[in-house]
């Protein structure tokens, strides 16, 4: 190690005095705005232990003077957004639904709260429209299983349909074909017949033979003409709209299945007040009764 | 300078470098030692049904979680869509855990319950029947597929290895547990349920009697998945809970 300073021919560089078989290290050191900005953030890391929470500690961790938790901001935030809705949010819980639809500044609330609400919680299986699919009602039109009044559709928002939860929506169409309730020869008859039912061609000879069999078996939950009843969730036959298709063999495969969508309860996960917006926006879809 | 020393002396400099590193592991890997400090204890956590841990380990295969995230971040608006943040507590028992940050797809630490089984099967065999604006590649193999359950026993054992605490009762019916959660109308319900708890969900989850395939075992998971912890009862800041 050298004492005093010693700079290189070429470079002109100073040394650090090193030197491996005659060649020498230079010294070049660091810019000093790196240095200063680089110790500038260890003085911030110690400051920021001391205010912030930091260190693991074998039970627990330092909590810092400031004893800062994200849990906190967000509940924070969370109420700060609660305490912003309150007064709208309380409207919505003591206003009928009808109320709400006749007051146009709740409406609008509860509009954009139901859309927001839909789009996340209900367009996976009703379309982000409202359009439905294969199985899951289109909830634009007028065709309603449950009933399309305004307490209704809460009411099945809340209780959901087959999902399990007291009180919920329950009918189950049975499975004529699987569980040999009725022979093959009879469903096609029958097939036949509800496709007559919605005004279309059929074979005349198996819609009469149909006939029979849709008063004994079916008429009891549809209705002796096929309208329907709301009090089960029976769809109307008559008016060729079809849940799990209109083709014969849709029709074929759903008297022998007998499928039953089931539509998950909201009540234990959205609050009373969203429930209603979401009945009244989809109320407003296009079919609302 | 004295690192002259140390560069002139490798066996100095290996003791020098032990030591550095040393610190730093100590100061990281120690407290892991004591995790369970930092995991709340909550009501309602359980160990995966044998169906259950089935359907995680699908999920891990299949890669879903490289689209999906399990993680409800402490952020507003997190909260406003998925539901209450994520707790520690409630992926104990994921070996691996399934936080991710890709979030492609939604999260889906509280998509238990959301939807039905027959959705889940309609959306696993063919995503865009049901959500036309869907980019998910179609899993239908998960419904054609036989679930191979033959080594579930030694899945609870290897769980229960890591950390999980599976009793020697859960590791013993592991199999007919499985079977008896697609056949409510089955003998082996009871057992299930004293050994998992009453809230289990009992169904044929894919809809195809006396069959127990992949999507089974899937769907079981989905429905299971953020269900477990109620809420309602659960005090964010009670001390015990402070985190």
């Amino acid at each position: 190690m050298s004492k005093k300073k010693e700079v290189d021919d070429v470079s002109g560089t100073e040394t650090t005095g090193h030197e491996w078989d005659g060649i020498k290290e230079l010294n070049t050191p660091l810019p000093r705005w790196w240095v200063v900005i680089f110790i500038a953030t260890i003085v911030w890391a110690v400051g920021y232990w001391i205010v912030m929470p930091a260190w693991p500690l074998v039970h627990g961790y330092t909590h810092g003077i400031l004893n800062h938790s994200q849990r906190d901001t967000v509940t924070a935030n969370v109420n700060a957004l609660k305490a912003a809705r309150a007064a709208r949010e309380h409207a919505l819980d003591h206003a009928s639904l009808k109320q709400i639809q006749d007051n146009p500044e709740l409406l609008q609330f509860a509009m954009a709260e139901g859309k927001s609400v839909f789009g996340d919680n209900c367009a996976p299986c009703h379309g982000d429209g409202g359009q439905g699919a294969h199985g899951y009602p289109n909830l634009n039109d007028d065709v309603w299983l449950w009933g399309g009044k305004l307490e209704d559709i809460q009411h099945t928002i809340t209780v959901g349909v087959r999902s399990g939860a007291p009180d919920t929506r329950e009918s189950q169409m049975p499975a004529f074909g699987r569980d040999a309730i009725l022979k093959p020869g009879e469903i096609e008859d029958l097939t036949q017949y509800v496709v007559h039912l919605s005004g279309r061609r059929a074979d005349a000879g198996a819609m009469r033979r149909g006939g029979k069999l849709f008063a004994d078996n079916c008429a009891a939950c549809h209705g002796p003409e096929g309208r329907g009843e709301r009090k089960v969730g029976a769809p109307n036959l008559t008016d060729n709209e079809w849940l799990y298709g209109g083709a014969p063999e849709n029709i074929h495969d759903q008297i022998w299945n007998g499928h039953g969508g089931v539509m998950p309860t909201w009540g234990g996960r959205l609050t009373r007040e969203t429930i209603k917006s979401l009945a009244v926006y989809v109320h407003s879809l296009g079919g609302g009764e | 300078m004295k690192h002259e020393k140390f560069e002139r002396n490798s066996i100095l400099l290996l003791v020098g470098i032990l030591i550095v590193v040393a610190i730093g592991g100590a100061v990281e890997i120690a407290p892991l030692f004591w995790v369970n400090g930092t995991i709340e204890k909550i009501a309602g956590m359980r160990p995966y049904t044998p169906l259950e841990l089935e359907g995680q380990k699908i999920y891990v295969s299949e890669g879903c979680n490289v689209c999906h995230s399990q993680m409800i971040r402490s952020l507003r608006d997190e909260v406003e869509r998925y539901g209450h943040y994520s707790l520690a507590a409630e992926s104990m028992y994921d070996h691996p855990f399934l936080w991710g940050s890709e979030r492609t797809g939604p999260d889906l630490a509280r998509v238990g319950g959301k939807y039905s089984d027959q959705w889940h099967l309609a959306h696993l065999a063919d995503p865009r029947s049901v959500v036309p604006e869907s980019i998910m590649p179609p899993y239908i193999h998960l419904e054609e597929t036989d679930l191979d359950y033959s080594d579930i026993k030694e899945m609870l054992e290897a769980s229960r290895d890591v950390g999980v605490p599976y009793t020697d009762e859960q590791v013993a019916h592991a199999r007919e547990d499985l079977e008896a959660q697609v056949n409510p109308d089955g003998d082996g319900v009871d057992g299930l349920k004293a050994r998992y708890g009453a809230k289990v969900s009992v169904r044929d989850f894919a809809g195809q009697p006396g069959r127990i395939t992949k999507a089974d075992a899937l769907i079981a998971y989905l429905q299971m998945l953020g269900t477990l912890v109620d809420f309602k009862t659960y005090q964010a800041h009670a001390p015990e809970n402070r985190r």
